[in-house]
């Protein structure tokens, strides 16, 4: 039974570490391009960006979910995921990077807002273009800044996507849960936390050691 | 000919007037001092011959090529400035060196983005880098600090940052190199170094602005000195006979305040 349960928990895993990965590729460069449109000089864009970021962080990541995975399928007639396993995680993937990347991009502000204005001018008057400064002197130590608050949120997205189960993904919560559905027993669940605690602690452990590579400066 | 020519040059922030037409020049090989009380506008008037603040009127050329003449837009363009910005050179008050670089990255690191934009490049990388590094290094010799050279900024202290950020002012070889007050944000024990620097290269004859509060020092460096209030030049030519026997009232009220301390 406990190997059954293993390779059931493995296989939900495999899952959530897809959703979890896909959202973090996407989500990253998605959230710098809505924090750049936060901070536009061009107001429409900025006021567009604000309503979008206003409107995911306001409503619950469940209900986005939702919407997104059954919404195509009711406002066009036809469901624009395919029925089986792959399009719910795509759809999943989808709705979680709208989402994190509007509460990323909010922490990139802030790390870009942090970096004092003086660096900017330093590279300015040494003939530097827009795109070297930033890419030269602003994004590491905005990196720098936004290790910890981006560590925080990264983590709360690897239990997020036991959300997924709503729309019947095969992911690791869905996967403890089923062998109390079937056979009654509980102690699937608690050894499904320590997959979670597990993913947690790698993580952590690899955020401790970007944060301690970017001490050698400050 | 001078070498700097700066004409009528208006600058206003929202309804506030903070240059109200100056106008000087300035002498290839001279140094030209600025004092002023805070606010009259000395900083503001740096910013603007470097571009980071284009000013509302007004027309700035270096070796009579017109810069920037703000009667003729196309010579606005950001794209443009960028590349002129470079006949100044610019040392901030803060400093403001690049924390995640050591000295000789600082000192190097435009001269590098620079070289990549040249067409022999790719196969001349090495060489070319190498010849990079080896100024970097002489201009670090010069400022004193061959053996910081690879000391992150916060390794060092303020009167040694603000050498590196010499250094990487002079790496791009401007035709004149400014300075915010090099050293008001420093220690008043760490001054001395800085200014001993700035004196070095004043006598090497390198054209230079220096906007500061150290009058004695201004006294003795510069060749010429303009002392500025609420916008305007009030006063300017020879240092020792503005600060010894300034003409203007309000240059001598400065002083006055100012030696009281």
């Amino acid at each position: 039974m406990f190997w059954n349960v293993t390779q059931s928990l493995m296989n939900g895993l495999a899952t959530t570490f897809e959703i979890f990965i896909l959202t973090l590729i996407f989500a990253l460069p998605l959230g710098l391009v809505v924090a750049f449109g936060s901070m536009s000089k061009f107001k429409p864009l900025r006021y567009l960006v604000d309503v979008l970021v206003w409107i995911i962080r306001g409503t619950p990541l469940m209900l986005q979910l939702i919407i997104i995975f059954y919404g195509p399928g009711l406002w066009l007639g036809k469901n624009i995921w395919s029925g089986d396993e792959a399009g719910r995680i795509t759809a999943t993937v989808v709705a979680f990077t709208l989402n994190y990347a509007c509460y990323f991009s909010v922490i990139f502000r802030g790390g870009i807002e942090g970096v004092p204005k003086g660096q900017r001018e330093a590279g300015k008057v040494l003939g530097m273009t827009n795109s070297q400064i930033f890419f030269k002197i602003t994004l590491l130590q905005m990196v720098k800044r936004v290790v910890p608050p981006m560590s925080n949120e990264i983590i709360t997205l690897v239990k997020d996507t036991s959300l997924a189960r709503i729309i019947a993904a095969y992911e690791l919560t869905f996967a403890g849960y089923s062998f109390m559905k079937s056979a009654g027993i509980t102690w699937p669940l608690f050894y499904t936390g320590v997959f979670y605690l597990l993913f947690v602690g790698i993580l952590t452990i690899i955020f401790k050691q970007i944060e301690k590579k970017l001490e050698y400066f400050r | 000919m001078a070498i700097l020519e700066v004409k009528n040059i208006e600058k206003n922030f929202d309804n506030t007037k903070v240059l109200k037409d100056v106008s000087f020049s300035l002498e290839e090989g001279n140094a030209l001092a600025i004092i002023g009380s805070s606010g009259s506008g000395k900083t503001t008037l740096l910013r603007c011959l470097n571009f980071l603040e284009k000013p509302d009127k007004g027309v700035i050329s270096v070796k009579g090529e017109t810069l920037f003449d703000a009667s003729i837009p196309a010579t606005m363009r950001d794209k443009d400035l960028r590349t002129k910005r470079l006949h100044f050179g610019m040392v901030f008050q803060s400093f403001n060196l690049f924390p995640q670089y050591t000295a000789l990255e600082n000192v190097t690191l435009a001269e590098k983005l620079f070289a990549q934009e040249r067409p022999d490049f790719r196969q001349r990388k090495k060489e070319i880098l190498d010849e990079i590094n080896e100024h970097g290094n002489a201009l670090l010799k010069q400022m004193g600090l061959e053996e910081r050279k690879d000391h992150y900024p916060h390794q060092l202290s303020g009167g040694q940052q603000q050498r590196v950020a010499i250094a990487r002012a002079l790496a791009l070889k401007p035709d004149i190199l400014c300075f915010d007050e090099p050293t008001s944000a420093l220690d008043p024990e760490l001054t001395g170094e800085v200014l001993k620097v700035i004196r070095g290269l004043a006598e090497q004859k390198t054209t230079m602005i220096i906007v500061t509060h150290e009058m004695a020092f201004a006294r003795d460096v510069s060749d010429q000195l303009i002392f500025m209030d609420d916008g305007v030049i009030v006063e300017q030519g020879d240092p020792r006979q503005v600060i010894d026997n300034p003409r203007e009232e309000r240059t001598k009220q400065f002083l006055t305040r100012y030696t009281q301390g």
